[in-house]
């Protein structure tokens, strides 16, 4: 008898390792913790030196997307990444991380159609979900008068 | 000539012989248990090139020249060249081929291109249509991440089902039969086999079923058991798909092949020290394998009879976008070792 489609799902599941989940939950949970205890000092550093609340708050995404956009291009983000999993991609690292890496790649397709085209192909649906969720919640806040 | 054998099997009576074959490799895979079987290993996977298209185009042509080197032919003494790769539109082989002036027959059969080149280089030697043909195949990892996945400096996490793309490629020539060569005896087309596996990071799951069709009709059609052979070798199923091809082998046709059965996406690899997860694919892996490691073991004799069986998943990105399953093939390419066998390197 052949085997089906449904039976072979299930053999494929049985022979299929699953990720190390603790490991991966404990990578994610300490670097991201530093990410963000690391973006908490950046404040308090800016803050101290004499930024306003605005500067401060630009200051600090700013510093930390410089920093991604450095490591991945020397080519050490990937490679902390694969540990980290959502440790680096949930904090605004992975966003940077996700236009530099692609910036870097079509390179070869030129400044226009590679570079430029392809730029947010990782965070364009990002960008426009952000956006398009952002909208929501700005009619919400206007009609029910929230601000 | 070419005696039809059961249902799918093309027996190769005067066994057409490989007379030169070459392997060459980049960096991760000349650091894997097979580094010093390939012909050369490059430890800069640009190859010089400025983008990842040109060097594995780089990669096929240098595989090609030492395999035609190694046999003491040129471009012009070649009547035909079988070949193929990943990217689209098989860039890497036609722009890696294009100054040998050699009548192309390009070939998509994913990562089983190897087999298929091989077995219709086979065919067309056996036929008289062509007096010696070249049958080769490339991949490239970074060319291949960025057709099919992400790019380079992208930091994801990938399952552990995922494998890894070989850079690496392979080349054989094809010609009449010889004493001091190893010789295709027979050749199995596949057919098309999906059993549903949609997930794109778990290739070898997808081909293990288009593998155990090939190798049962194989068996079926030659009227022959695994007892008859030294290795079964699979192209690249990796660690998943090998243990599936055994299972499927067992339960749909009652063979067990566990005792020969062997994967190039196992061999090229160190699954333990080498972070490649399920182990390697692309054509270029069981290109290589088999251009170096299997090719020299035939040679010397220490292996007698092999049975290549590359398997390839045909999927493209748009396909895993649009939610498909992925279709899969498997060719049967049967390697005898030559009648007197010479030890040593070839």
């Amino acid at each position: 008898m052949a085997t089906t489609g449904n039976e072979y799902q299930s053999m494929t599941q049985k022979a299929s390792p699953p990720s190390p989940k603790i490991k991966d939950l404990l990578w994610a949970f300490f670097v991201g913790g530093g990410i963000c205890t690391f973006g908490q000092a950046l404040n308090t550093l800016y803050e101290n030196i004499g930024f306003s609340e605005d500067g401060v708050r630009a200051a600090t995404p700013v510093t930390l997307i410089v920093l991604t956009a450095i490591f991945t291009g020397v080519g050490v983000f990937d490679k902390l990444a694969k540990h980290a999993g959502a440790g680096t991609f949930v904090p605004i690292t992975g966003f940077a991380n996700s236009i530099v890496s692609p910036a870097m790649e079509f390179q070869a397709e030129g400044r226009i159609l590679g570079t430029g085209a392809k730029l947010f192909s990782i965070a364009g649906p990002v960008i426009a979900y952000g956006s398009f969720a952002a909208v929501i919640y700005g009619l919400i806040a206007y009609l029910f008068r929230l601000y | 000539m070419i005696v039809r054998q059961g249902k799918y099997t093309l027996k190769l009576t005067t066994h057409p012989s490989i007379i030169g074959n070459a392997a060459v490799a980049g960096k991760t895979e000349g650091e894997g248990p097979l580094k010093n079987e390939f012909d050369r290993v490059f430890s800069d996977d640009t190859l010089g090139e400025p983008s990842f298209e040109k060097a594995e185009s780089a990669l096929q042509r240098e595989a090609i020249l030492r395999a035609l080197d190694k046999a003491g032919k040129t471009p012009s003494d070649i009547d035909y060249i079988l070949a193929g790769d990943l990217l689209n539109q098989c860039i890497g082989t036609s722009f890696g081929i294009r100054e040998f002036g050699i009548p192309f027959l390009g070939l998509y059969g994913a990562c089983s291109t190897m087999a298929l080149s091989l077995g219709l280089a086979s065919v067309l030697v056996e036929a008289e249509a062509a007096r010696t043909a070249i049958a080769s195949t490339s991949s490239h990892y970074c060319s291949a991440e960025r057709q099919f996945r992400q790019p380079l400096e992208y930091g994801g996490q990938r399952p552990q089902t995922a494998q890894r793309t070989a850079t690496a490629a392979g080349a054989s020539l094809v010609s009449a039969h010889r004493q001091n060569k190893p010789s295709v005896a027979a050749v199995t087309f596949g057919k098309i086999m999906d059993l549903g596996i949609k997930d794109a990071n778990n290739m070898g799951a997808a081909m293990a079923p288009a593998a155990a069709e090939t190798i049962s009709a194989f068996f079926e059609d030659t009227a022959t058991n695994p007892d008859d052979y030294d290795l079964v070798l699979t192209g690249d199923l990796g660690k998943v798909g090998s243990s599936l091809v055994l299972d499927l082998l067992q339960k749909d046709h009652n063979l067990d092949i566990a005792k020969l059965h062997n994967d190039c996406g196992l061999l090229i690899y160190d699954l333990e020290k080498q972070d490649v997860h399920a182990g390697g694919s692309g054509c270029g892996c069981a290109g290589s394998v088999f251009n170096s490691y299997i090719l020299r073991r035939l040679q010397s004799g220490e292996l007698k009879r092999v049975l290549l069986v590359a398997t390839g998943a045909l999927l493209s990105p748009t396909s895993t976008l649009q939610g498909e399953s992925i279709p899969s093939i498997a060719h049967a390419v049967l390697i005898e070792a030559p009648q007197k066998p010479s030890g040593g390197t070839q």
